[in-house]
């Protein structure tokens, strides 16, 4: 019954968006950057609309820190998980009082239908082409809808870096005196902890939270192999394929070490939050997850946790890491684009902003190459995970996620698929394979 | 035999002109009176209908139009015909989420409405007053306490540190605990107890209603002739709520083919698709996956596969229930 009333519901609105997508118009340049001056918010009342993700403090507070700033902007926020964010913002994008700015749970889809504004004359007018490559690329769309080149259609609030924690007590306990340089280090140290009767590793995978293997997976990937050709699959570059040799040897270390017990049994059952949960109780020596966890990490296990990068395979390699901006975008038919983009360059720009972006958010605020880096608390693991930014940075190795490459690859090839090679269901092969078939069946959709 | 008088067959035309005209003027009245009722009747209706017209019958078309486009749910749509169909029944993942919901037809219906009427029975027999309002109430509580909110305390018990297991454990049996939800030969199960945790009440609840309803003196009669609790229930109960069985049995039946919250809440589908049932996958395809055409067509083949198989079901109801 439930069910159908939300479907009932979601028709209706379907009708909706369908009756007023007949009178949406294509994304228009910004007006007042082709003056020439960089857009403000002016001095009049601005009530700026947003949509941001529950669960992350870090716009809410941004947007604390602007209105004392800029007390003629005022908010109007609405929020949501991110897993609704991907069934609503299409809707929020296309109907007649768009956000002006908002939490993009995804990108491409929402480019091609014309429901985001194109940010060139932003970029342009404020200087955010003059920042460090990697930072746009991963929000740029080309006209034939591959990501990395093109137009810029999102700016990062700040990057994110994924790569490996650990207990420290634990990992002195296998005899850990310094973090593995290299991948063979790094299993040695995984089998030492298993014969020690320790938890190798603590993940998680239910489909409710999407399956946390897929971060290991991708870290061995970039390991055993170069993050060009993962990312090329991620931007739907023509011709990517998941299924390479390379990915081969990393999805067969991972099944080895789904063999070897290296995860916990009920790593099927396990959400998100149980896995943070469990490992910072002590449940597991390491384990494969992003820095916008640090805060929860250096509350629960203050002093004990540390963190190193993906090492390589070979002792000259480089290290990897997967490092993603958090996406926020400016609506096509938004009524203070302006206002929203004044309030995106301020974010990377303003010192006070940069320092709620690394104290709330965890992560690299990014922005221009010769902005300070924001202090931060000592004994914190997030003095860690902003060292790791450079080191990747420099290698240039850092990659996008690869359940980003569709809008459900992650719900309908890698969690289903990896849930399978856990409960000896599917091997290596046979998983690549999978999740290629399922890339190329959204893709001809 | 006298025969009749000549005046009554001669001339039978005016007095029944007159009968003809009282009658077909008390008839126009009556039309009349039943006109108005009508009308007073649709006007009650009208507002119910309307609603139902608006959230239930517009969508409903709406949804058999859209399973012939090719729609994002946003951009312009490409009609394709049948095609959203014909992929239904390429993608192999997709039929076997029908599969799926019949083995839960199992756990849904089966279970809940055989053990309601165990139950309610029991009930019925022992447990009047004050316990009998106990026992209806911790069994109808599943219908009111929230899904979601059930979900996450099931998920608890159902994991491999829950209380299920240390259960298990304490009475011997730790070589069986696992973590139910996330295994692939016993997720469906565990999803089935949540449902028949949920159904049961509602089952047992309507049953109990029925027997109320039996007159007591089969009851009493059965039992002067000596029958025990099972006679009782096999020669009584069940024959005589066969209407509120078919009830039970079309609600829970539909409950499981068209399941969609008691499996999201609890595994999304998951481990694999070992879960992963038609309403599930609709709710994917439309919204995650954006593809509005395909999911739509999912969507109708699934309500005519829950009308092929009510209508049987309803039929024997009403059939069994006039005898």
């Amino acid at each position: 019954m439930k069910r159908k009333i939300s479907l009932i519901i979601s028709t209706i609105a379907m009708l909706g968006v369908l009756l007023m997508s007949a009178s949406a118009s294509a994304a228009q340049a910004p007006t007042a950057a082709a003056t020439g001056s960089a857009p403000t918010c002016g001095t009049d009342p601005v009530k700026l609309k947003a949509s941001f993700e529950t669960g992350f403090d870090l716009p809410f507070k941004l947007s604390e820190e602007f209105t004392k700033e800029y007390p003629n902007v005022t908010w109007d926020i609405s929020q949501d998980q991110f897993a609704n964010l991907i069934n609503s913002t299409p809707r929020l994008l296309s109907g007649d009082n768009p956000p002006d700015l908002l939490r993009l749970p995804t990108m491409v889809s929402f480019v091609k239908d014309g429901l985001l504004k194109n940010l060139d004359d932003y970029a342009t007018a404020f200087g955010w082409d003059k920042w460090p490559v990697p930072q746009l690329n991963q929000n740029r769309v080309a006209s034939d809808g591959t990501r990395g080149s093109g137009s810029l259609y999102a700016l990062g609030l700040n990057y994110s870096l994924t790569g490996i924690f650990y207990n420290k007590k634990l990992a002195a306990q296998i005899g850990m005196t310094q973090p593995p340089k290299t991948l063979d280090e790094f299993e040695s140290l995984l089998a030492k902890a298993k014969s020690a009767g320790l938890q190798p590793i603590m993940e998680w995978g239910s489909a409710k939270s999407g399956m946390g293997l897929a971060f290991p997976l991708q870290a061995l990937m970039a390991s055993v192999g170069s993050t060009q050709p993962i990312n090329d699959w991620i931007f739907q570059k023509k011709g990517a394929t998941i299924d390479t040799p390379d990915n081969l040897k990393a999805a067969q270390h991972l099944q080895q070490w789904i063999t070897n017990g290296y995860f916990p049994k009920d790593i099927n059952a396990i959400e998100y939050t149980d896995a943070a949960d469990r490992f910072t109780k002590g449940e597991g020596v390491f384990t494969f997850n992003g820095d916008w966890q640090n805060a929860g990490y250096d509350t629960g296990m203050p002093g004990n946790v540390g963190f190193f990068v993906m090492p390589p395979a070979q002792a000259d390699g480089s290290p990897a890491a997967m490092s993603a901006p958090l996406t926020f975008g400016i609506a096509a038919k938004a009524k203070n684009a302006d206002c929203a983009a004044f309030f995106l360059n301020w974010v990377a720009s303003n010192p006070a902003a940069r320092q709620i972006d690394v104290t709330v958010g965890g992560s690299n605020p990014g922005g221009p190459a010769d902005a300070t880096m924001p202090s931060v608390t000592a004994g914190s693991i997030t003095n860690d995970t902003l060292a790791a930014g450079p080191v990747i940075g420099k290698a240039g190795t850092s990659m996008d996620f690869i359940a980003n490459s569709t809008s459900s690859i992650f719900a309908q090839g890698w969690t289903p698929e990896l849930q399978k090679m856990v409960g000896g269901k599917q091997d290596a092969a046979g998983l690549l394979k999978a999740v290629q078939a399922e890339y190329v069946r959204e893709l001809s959709q | 035999m006298p025969a009749p008088s000549s005046s009554t067959v001669k001339s039978p035309l005016p007095s029944d002109y007159r009968a003809a005209a009282r009658t077909s003027s008390r008839r126009n009245t009556l039309n009349r009176v039943i006109r108005r009722e009508t009308i007073i009747g649709w006007l009650f209706v009208l507002p119910a209908l309307l609603i139902y017209a608006v959230f239930v019958l517009f969508p409903f078309l709406l949804t058999i139009l859209y399973s012939f486009f090719r729609w994002n749910g946003v951009g312009p749509a490409t009609w394709i015909g049948l095609n959203n169909y014909l992929t239904v029944f390429q993608v192999p993942d997709l039929l076997g989420t029908i599969f799926n919901a019949f083995w839960l037809v199992v756990w849904f219906s089966f279970i809940p409405v055989g053990l309601g009427l165990v139950v309610a029975s029991v009930i019925h027999r022992v447990a009047t007053g004050r316990l009998g309002a106990l026992a209806r109430t911790v069994l109808f509580l599943p219908q009111v306490i929230p899904l979601v909110a059930a979900g996450i305390i099931w998920g608890w018990l159902l994991g491999l540190p829950g209380l299920v297991n240390q259960i298990l454990s304490a009475v011997g049996l730790g070589a069986i605990t696992r973590a139910w939800l996330g295994d692939f030969d016993w997720a469906l199960p565990a999803v089935g107890l949540i449902g028949i945790w949920v159904l049961l009440g509602f089952c047992t609840v309507l049953l109990l209603t029925g027997m109320t309803k039996v007159n007591p003196a089969l009851y009493e009669s059965a039992r002067i002739d000596g029958a025990g609790w099972f006679r009782e229930f096999v020669g009584i109960t069940v024959p005589l709520l066969r209407y509120e069985i078919g009830v039970c049995l079309t609600v829970t039946v539909i409950a499981a083919l068209a399941a969609f919250d008691i499996v999201y809440v609890s595994t999304a589908g998951g481990p694999g698709n070992s879960t992963a049932v038609p309403g599930i996958q609709i709710y994917i395809l439309a919204f995650t996956q954006r593809e509005v055409g395909l999911a739509s067509a999912l969507a109708v083949l699934l309500m005519l596969l829950v009308v092929l198989i009510i209508i049987p079901i309803q039929r024997l109801g009403r059939a069994e229930s006039t005898s």
